[in-house]
């Protein structure tokens, strides 16, 4: 009996060493004519690319189910088709379309109605809600999927509420191609807990399971000469969340790199200590997988008439290891001078291996990583269409 | 009636001409969703207005209502607008 029990145990820790083995990080990336997949084992050196999927797409986010290690949704449209989901069940090699993708109430006779012209923003829902999804859209929506992202439905008052409508603006109030509901964060600790930013409205937070929203705003600069206290001038490029500290939250925005602490409701500006040389102007905000002093930031040019283009031609991660007290140049690799591309907002991300890889995808369609959190840069992929989103996970 | 399909909307049909049955052109797309599933908001939105790159010929006129009226013998084309990049 005892070696039966053994074999079994010895069975189980078996398997299981063969599937850490076998678990691989694959980067999914969403572009501007389609999307692809990179797989690599953990050592993270050889990068096998699968795809492209959904040649000729505009791509705005495509992310992997934590939950299963398998299901992918993937946010598309073309130029002239509307827009849907793609699913699928199995890591990519089938696929289906929503049945019912994100689409706004129909308006009652003679109002206007607003119509979904891209889904943006992908968030899976909360470990313990396992078919639930949340989507964000331009114009700015936020929606619902309780059945694994098939069909879909307007999620929360914010949609139709005049005051949110108000701070959502229109469409010449966004980014060119349509304000965007972006950053959807569920507390890993709580399902009911949520947050959302807008990129015309500022973040905003959820403490009953969406019924309700309220601003957080305070310590937040806005464009000289308009008001702070109203969100309709507040910018978020992109807001992350901690996963060892859920307390914790980044923020970059149009004015700058941010970090909240709660249960503090007020945002630190702590893009001051950048060098001013560089400034602190940026999409994307990424956090490190358990150091919750660790985030990384990708500057642009936003001076003038805002070139959205690395700083003087010499792009550049930044990092901090204390919370934003200090930050630290990190550029091995990556091109010296004349490299005029920058980094979108979804295109830059880390994977949850120690070291923790790091990945970013550019305007100009590379694909770069580093093994070392950011010391060293190597370009694993180039000349794909421009890069919107890049999400990293392990799957096997 | 015959209806032409773009070269954009053949993953959902499989073919360029299908044909598609109702007294109206709602009633005609209603029609191809019901056989081809998904391919009807791809053209019209929520708000049920003709997507602003998409194009509704019927006998050669362009078509934005969709309370067109259609009779079994009519020609229906849809046509991507022009829209590059």
């Amino acid at each position: 009996m005892a070696a039966k029990k053994g074999r079994q145990a010895s069975d189980r820790s078996g398997k299981a060493e063969r599937a850490r083995r076998k678990s691989r990080v694959v980067l999914l990336v969403g572009t501007r004519k389609g999307a692809w997949l990179y797989l690599a084992d953990k050592a993270r050196k050889a990068w096998r690319v699968r795809g492209p999927h959904f040649l000729g797409h505009i791509i705005n986010h495509v992310v992997l189910d934590p939950r299963d290690r398998e299901t992918l949704l993937v946010a598309a449209k073309t130029g002239h088709l509307g827009p849907t989901i793609f699913r699928s069940t199995d890591l990519g090699r089938h696929w289906a379309e929503a049945t019912r993708p994100p689409a706004f109430a129909k308006a009652a006779e003679g109002e206007p109605g607003r119509a979904v012209d891209h889904t943006f923003w992908i968030t899976p829902g909360h470990a313990s809600e396992p078919a639930v999804w949340y989507a964000g859209t331009s114009p700015q929506g936020l929606f619902r999927s309780e059945d694994g992202g098939d069909t879909w439905q307007p999620f929360s008052a914010i949609n139709q509420d005049p005051q949110y409508r108000r701070w959502m603006g229109g469409a010449q109030d966004g980014t060119p191609d349509g304000p965007k509901l972006h950053s959807i964060i569920v507390d890993p600790r709580d399902p009911a807990h949520l947050y959302v930013a807008m990129s015309g409205g500022g973040v905003h937070e959820s403490v009953d399971g969406g019924r309700t929203f309220a601003p957080l705003l305070q310590g937040m600069e806005v464009v000289e000469g308009f008001d702070r206290s109203d969100a309709t001038f507040h910018d978020p490029h992109c807001v992350r969340i901690c996963p060892g500290k859920p307390d914790r939250l980044y923020q970059q925005n149009h004015c700058g790199i941010y970090r909240l602490d709660r249960p503090s409701d007020r945002w630190v500006h702590i893009g001051a200590s950048m060098p001013k040389r560089v400034g602190d102007i940026g999409f994307p905000m990424v956090v490190h997988p358990r150091d919750p002093d660790t985030a990384w930031v990708f500057p642009m040019d936003g001076t003038s008439v805002w070139p959205r283009t690395s700083p003087g031609g010499k792009p550049a991660v930044y990092a901090t290891r204390n919370a934003g007290r200090s930050w630290k140049r990190l550029d091995d690799g990556l091109p010296a001078k004349h490299a005029w591309w920058t980094v979108k907002r979804q295109a830059m991300t880390a994977d949850a291996l120690d070291p923790a890889g790091l990945y970013f995808g550019t305007t100009s369609g590379e694909l770069w990583m580093s093994r070392s959190e950011g010391r060293r840069w190597v370009c694993i992929a180039r000349h794909l269409p421009e890069v919107y989103s890049v999400e990293a996970a392990i799957v096997g | 009636m015959n209806v032409l399909i773009p070269s954009a909307l053949r993953s959902y049909t499989g073919q360029g001409q299908v044909n598609a049955t109702g007294t109206t052109l709602a009633a005609a797309l209603g029609d191809l969703e019901r056989q081809y599933p998904g391919i009807r908001f791809r053209m019209i939105d929520e708000q049920g207005q003709v997507r602003p790159h998409m194009r509704l010929f019927v006998n050669g006129e362009q078509v934005r209502d969709l309370a067109h009226p259609l009779q079994a013998t009519d020609q229906l084309v849809i046509i991507q607008a022009l829209s590059g990049g």
